[in-house]
């Protein structure tokens, strides 16, 4: 207990008995929500692992990647590549998943780094590099190209629990994402107070005086990215298996690399707990206004045959206009702070 | 493959390759002045894009024509989004800013869907299939117009920024913004004054490209990429540069689609660029490392 308590060390009392409480909740959900609850519960888990890898470059140590559906899309890949033609099980494929992931990172880190592209640049260089991934598979048969990468999934796999073979019924995946989700949050805790950790934010405060102190801004930023790439591989490889089905089209778009850093921006940038608490809070918004539009259509309120395909992205666009312009630094501060879930001495 | 064929591709990858550059004009200036890279850049154009098509539908005006009025238009949508929006997050980290004008172009696809649905949506000129031959070059009319209007327009705003009082002001503001402030420019007003203008620019590059290819909601990301990739090629912030990228990238675009296949062409783009940042990462024509 004390190992746990020393760990949220911030957290105040109300803080630690409403996250006991809501991880509660959320550990016995197969049991309380349906089947479509635990699909979204599972894309909330997804995004905020995906999040928590994008949050670790930007805010720890201020590198902003635009691209990061290339990592996740390496991962998954690589496994799902493996798992077909040789039948390397995804707990073992999920190591060069992740060392093809890294590479990648460590390829446009040196090339940004070397040449000190900084900033609107490398972002730039992620969503080039991204693109360009995402063209060339278009082009490699054996990855399926456009016709996209499928695997094969039968009716018993969707019963058993095989954990090796990411095969199992969906709350296997749900326990398997969320175990993910709460390691990196864990992992991301564990960094955020290391030497590295510190080293990180020395850099994304102020560079030259981090280099300045004899920091090697190049190696640790290096290391940022490495262990940011690795991390969205992971996401990438469940991404695989629990989608079965791959297209460079869905996979690398730059949608998948935005909705990335969503929750991290509303939840807030460089926090601990922004980015799972933003997701959690922008996947089911985008759920409640697509059901509401459908109860809309089905009271007649609005007429079922109107075409409302933009509707969602534009309600969502707006909230996100609405928090950067007001809130921009994150819903979580201001909710830790609203709710006393923070011991005051702790803010920030 | 012969010489023809090349010449012919690179012929019509410079006459597109121009209106490539006159939309990037529109990003290096909002770039190059307010220091916000505009990622609702082709969001803005495919507006200019559509409400071209509006105009050919409801006045049969030719794209070409519907070029002032697109202008005008996005000039007044890009000067009230700076004034009224991105002006109150100058003070935020890049990433905030970044992320408001994903959102605001988010909105604009979104919005653009709503109204004029998911189809493929374009203008039949009259000069549509017409060309003409220079030897074994054949030049098609539509492609020379968009060429020629791009480079009226690309003329008239450099124009503007080297020979008028409020371009110079504009410079100013780009060189050194607490000096500007010091000798009383109205710095607030001549950012959206930018802004406008860059908008302006994709209104307008918006109109001539749809004599070129159909308006489409969901074209707008890859014009926002392509600009960017664009833009870093020329040099971010240097006029002449987008311009000089986006010849670059139009030929690129056209020798990767009769080299290899069309759909290579992105590829090609990104490979340009990714080898611009390895050998000269301020760009081509870009001027000092950041």
């Amino acid at each position: 207990m004390t190992a746990v308590r020393r760990f949220f060390g911030p957290l105040s009392p109300a803080g630690l008995w409403l996250g006991g409480a809501f991880l509660l909740l959320l550990l016995l959900l197969p049991w309380w929500g349906g089947s479509y609850i635990m699909t979204v519960a599972t894309t909330v888990f997804y995004l905020a692992l995906v999040g928590q890898s994008w949050n670790l470059m930007l805010g720890f140590a201020g590198l902003l990647s635009i691209g990061h559906a290339l990592f996740v899309g390496i991962g998954a890949y690589t496994a799902a590549y493996l798992f077909a033609a040789v039948g390397l099980p995804p707990a073992v494929g999920v190591l060069p998943a992740i060392g093809l992931a890294v590479l990648m990172g460590l390829l446009i880190g040196y090339l940004g780094f070397r040449f000190a592209i900084g900033g609107v640049y490398f972002a730039l260089l992620t969503i080039a590099f991204a693109e360009f991934v995402r063209v060339v598979i278009d082009h490699v048969s054996w990855l399926g190209a456009t016709e996209g990468f499928f695997l094969k999934v039968s009716e018993a796999d969707r019963h058993g629990i095989d954990l090796a073979n990411l095969r199992g019924a969906p709350e296997m995946y749900y326990y398997l994402i969320m175990a993910l989700a709460l390691g990196a949050l864990v992992l991301c805790r564990y960094l955020l107070r290391s030497r590295l950790g510190y080293y990180w934010q020395a850099i994304r405060d102020d560079a030259g005086a981090a280099e300045a102190l004899g920091v090697n801004v190049l190696r640790y930023k290096m290391y940022a990215v490495a262990i940011s790439s690795g991390m969205a591989g992971v996401a990438g490889v469940f991404y695989a298996f629990y989608q079965n089905s791959l297209f460079p089209e869905i996979v690398f778009n730059i949608e998948r690399s935005i909705e990335a850093t969503l929750g991290s921006i509303v939840g807030g940038v460089g926090t601990l707990f922004g980015p799972i608490f933003g997701t959690f809070i922008l996947t089911p918004l985008g759920e409640i206004v697509t059901e509401a539009i459908d109860l809309l259509k089905h009271w007649h309120v609005i007429d079922p045959e109107t075409k409302l395909d933009g509707l969602k992205l534009l309600i969502w666009g707006f909230i996100v206009v609405l928090i950067v312009l007001f809130k921009p630094k994150g819903l979580w501060p201001w909710v830790c702070v609203r709710l006393r879930l923070t011991r005051p001495e702790a803010e920030g | 493959m012969d010489f023809w064929t090349l010449a012919n591709a690179v012929a019509s990858g410079l006459l597109i390759g121009l209106v490539y550059g006159l939309s990037a004009l529109g990003l290096s200036v909002i770039f190059g002045v307010i220091r916000i890279v505009n990622f609702a850049h082709g969001e803005i154009m495919v507006m200019g894009m559509f409400f071209a098509l509006l105009m050919f539908r409801w006045l049969g005006l030719d794209p070409l024509l519907s070029v002032p009025l697109a202008a005008a238009l996005m000039f007044g949508f890009g000067y009230v989004l700076q004034l009224a929006v991105v002006s109150r997050v100058s003070h935020l980290p890049e990433h905030m800013q970044f992320l408001l004008l994903a959102a605001i172009a988010i909105m604009i696809v979104s919005a653009l869907l709503l109204v004029f649905g998911p189809d493929a949506q374009g203008v039949e000129v009259d000069y549509a299939w017409d060309s003409f031959a220079v030897g074994e070059l054949i030049i098609d009319y539509p492609k020379m117009f968009a060429a020629i209007g791009a480079i009226v327009v690309a003329s008239l705003l450099l124009a503007f920024f080297k020979y008028t009082t409020t371009g110079k002001a504009i410079r100013a503001c780009a060189d050194n913004r607490m000096g500007a402030q010091v000798v009383g420019l109205n710095v607030s007003r001549l950012y959206a004054l930018t802004f406008g203008i860059g908008a302006a620019c994709l209104g307008a590059a918006g109109a001539i490209i749809l004599l070129l290819f159909e308006a489409h909601p969901y074209l707008a990301p890859g014009y926002t990429l392509l600009a960017f990739v664009i833009v870093i090629i020329g040099g971010l912030g240097s006029l002449f540069g987008a311009l000089v990228g986006g010849i670059l990238i139009g030929v690129s675009e056209a020798l990767a689609a009769v080299l290899f296949q069309p759909s290579m062409k992105t590829a090609f783009s990104f490979a340009l660029l990714i080898l611009v940042l390895l050998l000269r990462p301020q760009g081509l024509l870009g001027k000092a490392v950041r």
